[in-house]
């Protein structure tokens, strides 16, 4: 095992997000892959139509002419049995906005590539998650990466739980804008056959073949909507304890796993910060200061945005404080916060009391240094000191009143 | 040889039980592509009259594979479906001598108007794909609102007439023209058909079926709700079409444009008007203004023919 291990031992290599995503559309031989420019995403299909040009993976590539088509396309090739790609960012997820809830109605298996950047208007192609939260109740499962490596294992743990005959949904794997998607860091690449006998191509159970005709997408009226609707919820839901096998599964064969939510410094905290994606890394670093400083906050990091992971409930309970970092604003709701507002809600139903403090952060992509970082870790101690009252409203981290 | 009533295959492949209008011209030209496809073809499917009346779940009259997604991008699935097959035959997961024909349906409304998008995509990327428009002029599923292919001067619940809308002021001139578009994507086929004229609508089907690359086929589509005529007159209203020159039957092969049924002597536009309540409000100044419209229309077809295949009106 041990020997082996050292034989497999490949060097890392430098890649920007982007091309992490594309290299592990590659290593799972993905079939079709329909691509419509938007930045930050673009240099996905662009390396990915390198790779089709030079003959290094075997894929119809359709340049289609809007994301509405690309996924589209997606779904009829996935339809048809072929495992099927499509990448986007901000407008081009909210042009797709009607298909995606027809892509897990439907019970589509693919994977979607969603690199994290603010919605118009203003017009801005900076990151943020306005993309990324503003989908998250069209029936997607949702992998938030928090860096590179994630970024590439997520494609390919994606493909295998899309395609599981228990779940059958589609799955869109999250990487922030540019701090991802355009900064390069070492990732350990796998030997393609090895992901490929990880992510096997089998026969699925229904697909757009003349043998055996079968009707998609037909009308469900009142008599039959319902039911669909919740054996749709139901896949969603287990795809959480799927997600959990896959990623051990993975593990297995490539010694990486990721926990849907996973609490770092969490024993001896007063108060545990719930972030996801790329700046997980920033706030970990501020915590770790602090905690230098002997301030004793933890950090709870959301890998499964979508089904919303129970344990984070389950954990978080055991805290009087709670500090939420959300990159999105949630307009008009109860608490400002996407993030917030799932996970009230879970510690309510858990019958918990613990006190939320909602962090806005690195709107439209202004810069979070390791001092906003900080600020956040060192207010939120100061509240479960009880130095400092529980806001009512968001704090907004780096704004100019 | 042409194709005679008796060569059209017996066997159905679009089935009885489905909840379309009795008289629907859609329902004649579905059961004929049916019929065309056989059991080798992948149909798409855009959101629709047609979509929502034939596959009421837990039915469906379609003894072949279907797939409906939305109401815009019936092209776009149908090119995802044809890259599928394309890939996944070259990588051996299907067997690569197996004979798939992948077919986009849609209305007016789905291609004309919200689906055109979608469709030029589709043509421009040259996809092996055959797209049928069933073109009943107007939104008929939502209830009679006027599309990109409404006719000048007919009624619809969002062409009302009044004392401002007397007719056709809300847009004073001809529909869109599928023909010139089609050109101007440059494929190798298009062609028009006619329920009434089924021989020559099966042959066009089954043609565009042999051709490689993106086909468009133009199918008029009487809707006895939409139109306001009797359930017994689709055949007679869609024949009195190309009599009257409102609709040529023709067929455009790598860049030649051939007229299916020429038309010698045309009937004036006013029979084929009249026996429609939807164009019931126009007066005789309309009238001459549509008959103005058709005649100018056919001199474009005779002068893109070279010869005068649709002739004058015979009073």
């Amino acid at each position: 095992m041990s020997m082996n291990k050292v034989l497999e031992k490949k060097l890392l290599e430098p890649l920007s997000g982007n091309h992490a995503v594309a290299y592990a559309v590659r290593d799972c031989d993905v079939d079709v892959i329909s691509a419509y420019p938007i930045t930050p995403q673009t240099t996905i299909v662009e390396k990915l139509a390198e790779f089709v040009a030079s003959g290094e993976l075997d894929a119809e590539f359709l340049h289609v002419e809007s994301e509405h088509s690309a996924l589209s396309a997606a779904i009829g090739a996935a339809a048809s049995g072929a495992r099927a790609f499509t990448a986007t960012s901000s407008q081009g997820l909210a042009l797709m906005y009607e298909v995606l809830f027809i892509a897990s109605g439907m019970r589509i298996p693919m994977v979607m590539a969603l690199v994290t950047r603010a919605l118009s208007a203003p017009i801005n192609i900076w990151n943020d998650h306005s993309d990324l939260m503003a989908s998250q109740d069209t029936g997607w499962i949702q992998l938030v990466s928090t860096n590179n490596q994630e970024a590439y294992d997520f494609i390919i743990i994606g493909y295998k739980l899309s395609e599981r005959e228990d779940v059958m949904l589609p799955v869109m794997v999250a990487l922030d804008g540019y701090i991802q998607s355009h900064t390069i860091e070492p990732v350990q690449l796998e030997d393609p056959e090895k992901v490929r006998k990880f992510v096997p191509k089998k026969k699925r159970p229904v697909t757009l073949d003349p043998e055996k005709p079968v009707s998609f997408g037909t009308l469900g009226d009142p008599d039959w909507y319902y039911e669909f609707k919740i054996q749709q919820a139901e896949a969603l839901e287990r795809a959480y304890q799927a997600y959990k096998e896959v990623s051990s599964e993975f593990s297995q064969y490539f010694g990486r796993s990721y926990e849907p939510f996973q609490i770092l410094y969490g024993e001896d905290s007063d108060a545990i910060l719930v972030v996801l994606g790329a700046h997980t890394g920033t706030f970990l670093k501020a915590v770790e200061m602090a905690r230098r400083e002997g301030m004793k906050i933890g950090l709870g990091v959301i890998r499964m945005l979508r089904p919303f992971p129970p344990e984070v409930s389950k954990y978080l309970s055991q805290y009087s404080f709670i500090g939420v970092a959300d990159k999105a604003i949630n307009f008009g709701s109860a608490s400002g916060s996407y993030l917030t507002n799932d996970i009230a809600t879970s510690l309510y139903l858990e019958g918990a009391s613990s006190r939320i403090t909602t962090y806005i952060y690195g709107i439209g992509g202004r810069p979070v240094k390791i001092e906003d970082a900080l600020y956040v870790v060192r207010h939120l101690w100061r509240i479960s000191k009880r130095l400092e009252e529980v806001p009512k409203k968001p704090v907004f981290v780096g704004v100019r009143y | 040889m042409p194709i005679r009533i008796w060569d059209i295959p017996r066997e159905e492949y679009f089935v009885s039980g489905h909840r379309l209008c009795p008289g629907c011209g859609a329902g004649i030209i579905m059961r004929h592509l049916a019929k065309a496809l056989g059991g080798k073809g992948i149909i798409a499917h855009a959101t629709g009259c047609v979509e929502v009346s034939t596959t009421y779940y837990p039915e469906t009259s379609w003894r072949i594979p279907w797939i409906h997604v939305a109401f815009e991008n019936v092209a776009a699935v149908a090119s995802g479906i044809e890259a599928a097959y394309k890939v996944l035959k070259r990588k051996g997961i299907v067997d690569p001598n197996k004979d798939v024909k992948i077919v986009a349906v849609a209305g007016d409304g789905g291609t004309f108007d919200i689906g055109f998008q979608a469709l030029s995509g589709m043509l421009e990327r040259g996809h092996d794909v055959l797209y049928l428009v069933y073109d009943n002029e107007a939104y008929m599923n939502t209830g009679i609102q006027r599309s990109g292919s409404t006719p000048f001067g007919a009624w619809t619940t969002t062409t009302p007439v009044g004392d401002v809308w007397i007719y056709g002021e809300w847009r004073p001139k001809t529909r869109k023209d599928l023909l010139f578009i089609a050109m101007a994507h440059n494929i190798p086929y298009y062609a028009t058909v006619n329920p009434a004229y089924i021989t020559d609508l099966y042959e066009k089907i089954s043609k565009a079926l042999t051709i490689k690359g993106p086909k468009l086929i133009h199918a008029f589509s009487p809707c006895p709700p939409g139109w306001r005529i009797n359930d017994d007159d689709t055949i007679r209203v869609s024949r009195l079409a190309v009599q009257t020159g409102v609709w040529i039957n023709l067929e455009y092969v790598n860049g030649v444009v051939r007229v299916t049924t020429p038309v010698p002597r045309r009937r004036p536009v006013e029979e084929y008007l009249k026996i429609q309540g939807r164009f019931r409000h126009l007066d005789k100044e309309a009238i001459e203004k549509i008959q103005a419209m058709v005649d100018e229309y056919v001199a474009k077809i005779n002068k893109l023919v070279g010869k005068e295949v649709i002739g004058p009106v015979e009073r």
